[in-house]
């Protein structure tokens, strides 16, 4: 009796870790399956490359490329903004602040990450937007720029958080080790912490990218939309997942949009897969040695 | 009366309510070693990092009486810790290279005291890898990792990283408790080496060792100072009789 529960318990253990990874490559499967479709008639290098991406038109053309850049503006500012942010707030947490203010940053920090992407993004559409457009004198201020400042926030506890622990785990001797020689508290953050921690916060910047440019709602909500190739970052733009996401409604199923679109998440697959698999692998680079 | 190069007096040490040092007063002479021995929690560590200010980063500690180096009160209003802290270095149980390569470790210290210019550096480390007897052994190999190193390696790098800043002061806890005995003998012969141009305070368990490499032994028991003297004269004939159980391993 005993041993027929042990085998129940195993197998329902042994099935569920198993289920995560069968339902990521049924996933995989499944877009393939509908992504791949699309090349039947459309070339592969114009999809990629192709500059405009007019779905309903005729013939229709699925340029990709201003979507790419548009994603790509929009994560990149976002990392610009929410990294050495994310570097300063992990930094005073974990080495500076102490006791209750400590208590409260990494509460502030983790109350962050609670709040669901679609309020933000209501927050950012009725403040951040006209602001942008008065600050720079813009026509509208549904731009990627403002994307990106929205995004960074979003960023900045997954940033802030795996920072904070890759600090955390820097042995507690190379900190007497660099004060007992004199050095003051900045030079031993500076030269000694930040360097063995590097690994980590390799890591950390990379989920943040993940996590931005996966992101759908918000964006689509203060990013302006427009599927056209951005000259600055102060431009509308529309990511592959705003893309999606406004245009999955009105495609008939099986038809070449359709599949378009889910080439379109191939593409935003590919890239969320590869960046996480860096950080991957930049997190156990240091336990391998 | 000839002044020591440190002077201890009337040090008491709390850990909060914990007195962990009561009235010790001691005197260290000028090159020559001092070991502190005495049975686990008495003190020792705490005693040793009175004399670097390493206990002021403990939050609830508290200290009275004075320490004076060179006739100076460490821990006056005016004293400049990282002038302090240049001039006594310190040396950890468990030795702790920074993870970075052999060359920096050693450019870390002239580089934050700004000592030497980026030329002047190769030939800091090199002086410095040769006080301690690691010259030959590394110079092919300064650019990798310091972690790489055996454990006596590390433990002579982090000496060397303190006399690339030129200290005056050595202190040594329990320098050899992570290593093997043919490591031991290596780092107590160093030691002596050192010693006719650096103080050095040493911390040790092994009363063996404090024999073979101490000018003068302090013996600590329960926070206080039982007895100091010449080490020959206290380990062959102790004052006291608690000193003398313990030399003798009758302790407890
Ligand atoms: N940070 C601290 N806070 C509170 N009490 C402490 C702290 N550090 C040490 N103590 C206490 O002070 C006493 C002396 O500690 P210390 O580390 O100086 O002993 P030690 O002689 O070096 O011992 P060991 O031989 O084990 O290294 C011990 O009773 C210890 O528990
Ligand atoms: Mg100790």
């Amino acid at each position: 009796m005993r041993r027929y529960y042990e085998r129940v318990v195993e197998g329902l253990v042994f099935a569920s870790g198993m289920a995560s990874i069968i339902f990521v490559i049924l996933i995989f499967v499944f877009l393939l399956k509908e992504g791949l479709m699309l090349f039947r008639e459309f070339s592969v290098i114009k999809f990629l490359l192709g500059k405009h991406w007019y779905p309903i038109s005729e013939p229709p053309q699925f340029g990709t490329l201003p979507l790419i850049l548009g994603s790509l503006w929009v994560t990149l500012g976002a990392t610009a903004i929410s990294v050495p942010l994310g570097i300063a707030c992990a930094i005073f947490i974990g080495e500076i602040a102490s006791g209750w203010l400590r208590e409260v940053l990494k509460a502030g920090v983790e109350l962050l990450a609670a709040i669901p992407s679609i309020v933000l993004g209501f927050i950012g559409l009725v403040t951040l937007v006209p602001l942008v457009k008065n600050m720079f004198g813009l026509s509208t201020g549904l731009t990627a720029f403002s994307g990106s400042v929205m995004l960074a926030f979003m960023a900045m506890p997954t940033i802030v958080s795996i920072m904070e622990d890759a600090l955390n785990l820097v042995p507690k001797t190379y900190r007497e080790g660099s004060i007992a020689m004199g050095a003051t508290k900045w030079q031993t953050i500076r030269r000694i912490i930040l360097p063995s921690a590097a690994s980590g916060i390799i890591a950390a910047v990379m989920l943040g990218f993940g996590r931005v440019i996966g992101e759908t709602m918000a964006v689509m909500m203060i990013t302006g939309n427009a599927a056209v190739i951005p000259k600055s970052i102060f431009q509308p733009v529309r990511t592959m997942t705003a893309t999606i996401a406004a245009e999955m409604g009105e495609t008939v199923q099986g038809s070449d949009h359709y599949f378009a679109l889910f080439a379109v998440a191939i593409l935003l697959f590919v890239i969320t897969f590869a960046v996480n698999f860096l950080a991957d692998w930049f997190l156990h680079r240091k336990k391998a040695r | 009366m000839v002044e020591g190069k440190i002077e201890i007096r009337g040090l008491n040490f709390y850990y909060g309510t914990f007195q962990a040092l009561q009235d010790v007063t001691l005197r260290i002479r000028e090159r020559e070693i001092t070991a502190i021995i005495g049975p686990s929690g008495c003190g020792k560590s705490t005693l040793l990092r009175c004399l670097n200010r390493m206990n002021d980063l403990i939050k609830g500690a508290r200290i009275e009486g004075s320490v004076k180096i060179d006739g100076e009160d460490i821990y006056g209003s005016s004293v400049d810790l990282i002038r302090l802290r240049k001039k006594v270095g310190m040396v950890f149980q468990r030795p702790n290279p920074f993870p970075i390569s052999i060359f920096d470790n050693i450019a870390y210290g002239p580089a934050i005291h700004h000592l030497a210019s980026k030329q002047a550096l190769p030939d800091i480390v090199e002086r410095s890898l040769r006080a301690v007897g690691l010259w030959d052994e590394l110079k092919d190999r300064l650019s990798g990792s310091a972690l790489m190193l055996s454990g006596e390696q590390q433990q002579r790098l982090c000496i060397a990283r303190l006399i690339a800043v030129e200290p005056e002061i050595l202190l040594m806890d329990e320098p050899c408790s992570a290593l093997d005995p043919v490591a031991t003998a290596k780092i107590e012969k160093l030691m002596l080496e050192l010693k006719c141009r650096y103080t050095i305070v040493i911390v040790t368990h092994n009363m063996q060792q404090a024999a073979r490499v101490s000018d003068w032994a302090a013996y600590l028991y329960l926070g206080k100072l039982i007895e100091f003297g010449e080490t020959k004269m206290l380990f062959t004939t102790p004052k006291k009789r608690e000193t003398e159980d313990y030399i003798t391993g009758r302790f407890g």
